[in-house]
């Protein structure tokens, strides 16, 4: 109970932060937007091809979302210092990443539907046939997705060039939370030609699993000196 | 451990089986019956591929003691892997293509092996970056070990992820695979090349690991002295 | 002060603390100690490493070797009690920018597990003189103010041992005799106090102890009064100051 307070108090402060100045919503949302607008036009193609690069698009455009977002998650925190003043608590540091976490999945699931409903309109595609095979393909992945950029975000905030150094260290670890989200997302848009749609969920969800499971186990080590 | 084999020896041995592997290379391996004598790059890239897998190996391990233990040693040793293990990843990069367009034509293609190499490679990358950018001393054996682990239970979900991949997307056969039949000379051949590259990779990081040593010791001596100077 | 206090005299204890960066050693080998209702002064030149041993005793920073011991336990084995029972204020100052100062003050009540989080707040504020401008965002405060809300946010949980990095940096005249004051006051109330400034002579005003470090190790340890000054390259501005 008492660990639910402390994540839910962190959690809070970052939804409250960025409610103050919605700079993070406001540049993930643009961002994404500006990719699936630019593939739009450069991929101006047939039905078919439309449905198998969408997924991709849409994939490429959250990871690079997220990415914006986490680096702006522990700029906060850097200016004067914050997540060590976090740690100056008797608080357990999972705990702290949990609240980050659970901060950076909400803020860039936002970004999502932002993204996914500018594509149903730009590419002429419904995504209502399949929508919760697809809310869970993007739970898992974001979920992952979320939790390697929290434990990368707060390795970066200590680099310079803290942006390129979360870049090299997301994309080569969350390559096959993306590669196999755009698959299941692809089958789940296609209606699952291969028939085993879960099988494809179950990947991705087992991977984002392993991996925030290693970033929670892990955090503590990120803060410490 | 030092005394029992001194890097001279070390040195010597590593010679002669660099020796051996290039006698067995050229001379004693059969000529490959399709690809010709372009095939003997392969027992160079296939025993860097192994060394660099290894390397990332030791990372993990010594990022692990590091982390249980706070041991110096460790920190060093998975440093002064990754540079070493980089050198190596990069040459399977190298000889890859160059094997591979006489062989298929093509210089690059995304077959199971060399995209697990390439993301090897780039997790050797995002680890030496770190390295290098990390703004405060005593946070580097920490942070990098942390990305050691990740970076280790990465190589593992790629080697499951691979197979995943290739049975919903199957590619094209292009050449027969170097597993396909293998000739036991081509056999003792490879691993003897194996044995030389492991015996090299010993070597240079034997070779880093007391640099850093050195370094650990000139800081001691340089804070004595400052010390010293302070006490006047 | 509850009876617990009185138990036990012996507060901190470092043994052979040595934290190295890098390469380099930053403090070898420190020991030292501190009791209840004693407050300390620590004193060095720029990189002597005052804010690494400051920083070792929040356990921020990890010792490279040796140990820190809080109530006799080690806070690097448990460290949920030292850390509870220690205030801090570093060059930093832990607060967010995008709070005011009341939400910031709440964010770390709460992580503190405090009880009757908003009577703490008021009276942390009213000690600084900082309750009017609680409504303000740090990030539009002076420098100075910022420090006032830092040592609000460090008083807040009631600490019994208070760590404070110069603490009187941005401080106007009047906020600097207030804090000066408050420092007096710690020792009788049974609080542990240690301290750094740049200045021997505000410091040598608050503490009856001194501990004077250069390269990284302790090059004295005792009363301030009787500290050999001229060998610890200390010049000292006013006689007077020193009777006082």
């Amino acid at each position: 109970m008492v660990s639910l307070k402390i994540v839910w108090n962190i959690f809070s402060k970052d939804l409250r932060i960025e409610w103050r100045n919605r700079e993070t919503l406001a540049s993930m949302c643009v961002f994404g937007l500006l990719i699936v607008f630019l593939f739009n036009f450069a991929f101006e193609g047939a039905r078919e091809e439309t449905l198998r690069l969408l997924p991709s698009v849409l994939w490429v455009a959250i990871a690079f979302a997220g990415v914006l977002g986490f680096n702006r998650s522990f700029a906060s925190e850097r200016d004067n210092a914050c997540l060590e003043g976090m740690t100056l608590a008797p608080v357990d540091p999972s705990l702290i990443f949990l609240g980050k976490m659970l901060a950076n999945l909400v803020f860039l699931g936002v970004a999502e539907v932002v993204m996914v409903f500018a594509a149903a309109l730009w590419y002429n595609i419904s995504f209502l046939p399949a929508l919760g095979q697809l809310v869970l393909i993007a739970f898992f992945g974001t979920l992952g997705y979320a939790a390697l950029g929290t434990i990368f975000g707060a390795i970066a905030a200590n680099t310079r060039m803290r942006e390129v150094m979360l870049t090299v260290l997301q994309f080569p670890i969350a390559f096959w939370i993306l590669m196999l989200s755009i698959d299941s997302t692809s089958g789940a848009l296609r209606g699952n030609p291969s028939g085993n749609w879960l099988g494809g969920v179950a990947r991705v969800a087992g991977i984002s699993l392993v991996f925030t499971i290693a970033s929670f186990l892990l955090f503590e080590y990120v803060l410490e000196e | 451990m030092k005394k029992k084999f001194p890097i001279s020896v070390h040195l010597a041995l590593t010679l002669a089986a660099l020796f051996v592997a290039l006698y067995m290379i050229f001379l004693y391996a059969p000529e490959e019956m399709t690809m010709g004598e372009v095939q003997r790059i392969f027992y160079i890239h296939v025993p860097a591929a192994w060394t660099a897998l290894l390397g990332f190996i030791i990372i993990f391990v010594s990022s692990i003691v590091y982390l249980w233990k706070r041991s110096q040693f460790a920190d060093e040793l998975a440093s002064s892997t990754a540079e070493v293990g980089f050198i190596f990843c990069t040459s399977v990069l190298v000889t890859g293509p160059l094997w591979a367009k006489p062989a298929w034509g093509i210089w690059w293609t995304w077959d199971a092996r060399l995209t697990l190499t390439f993301l090897l490679w780039l997790l050797y990358v995002a680890y030496l970056m770190l390295r290098n950018y990390l703004i405060n001393p005593a946070r580097a054996a920490n942070l990098c070990a942390v990305v050691g682990v990740i970076g280790f239970v990465d190589v593992i979900i790629d080697y499951m992820a691979i197979r995943w991949w290739r049975t919903q997307h199957p590619q094209p056969v292009i050449g027969g695979g170097p597993n396909s039949g293998l000739d036991p000379r081509m056999l003792a051949t490879l691993l003897v090349s194996w044995v030389a590259f492991v015996f090299l990779f010993f070597l240079l990081l034997r070779v880093r690991l007391g640099l850093a040593q050195m370094r650990r010791e000139l800081g001691d001596i340089r804070h004595i002295l400052a010390f010293r100077a302070s006490e006047d | 002060m509850p009876l617990a206090k009185q138990t036990s005299n012996l507060m901190l204890e470092t043994r052979s603390l040595t934290k190295f960066f890098g390469d380099l050693a930053a403090l070898k080998e420190v020991s030292l100690s501190l009791r209840r209702g004693e407050s300390a002064f620590l004193y060095g030149p720029n990189g002597a490493g005052k804010t690494t041993l400051l920083r070792m005793l929040t356990s921020l920073a990890r010792p490279s070797s040796g140990q820190v011991l809080f109530d006799g336990r080690d806070i690097e084995r448990d460290g949920t009690q030292a850390k509870a029972s220690i205030g801090f204020v570093s060059h930093t100052t832990f607060l967010y920018g995008e709070l005011t100062v009341r939400e910031n003050l709440q964010f770390f009540g709460k992580l503190f597990g405090l009880n009757s989080l908003e009577r703490k707040i008021d009276a942390a504020l009213d000690l600084f003189n900082m309750r009017e401008r609680s409504a303000v965002y740090v990030r539009d405060l002076s420098r100075g103010l910022q420090q006032r809300a830092a040592l609000a946010r460090a008083f807040l949980h009631d600490p019994d041992f208070v760590l404070l990095d110069e603490p009187f940096t941005g401080l106007d005249s009047q906020s600097v005799k207030n804090l000066e004051t408050l420092l007096r006051q710690l020792p009788e109330q049974g609080r542990a106090l240690l301290f750094s400034t740049h200045d021997f002579e505000q410091g040598a005003a608050l503490a009856e102890r001194l501990i004077a470090l250069k390269a990284g190790r302790v090059r004295y340890d005792g009363p301030l009064a009787i500290a050999p000054f001229k060998s610890l390259g200390i010049v000292r501005t006013a006689e007077q100051e020193a009777d006082g």
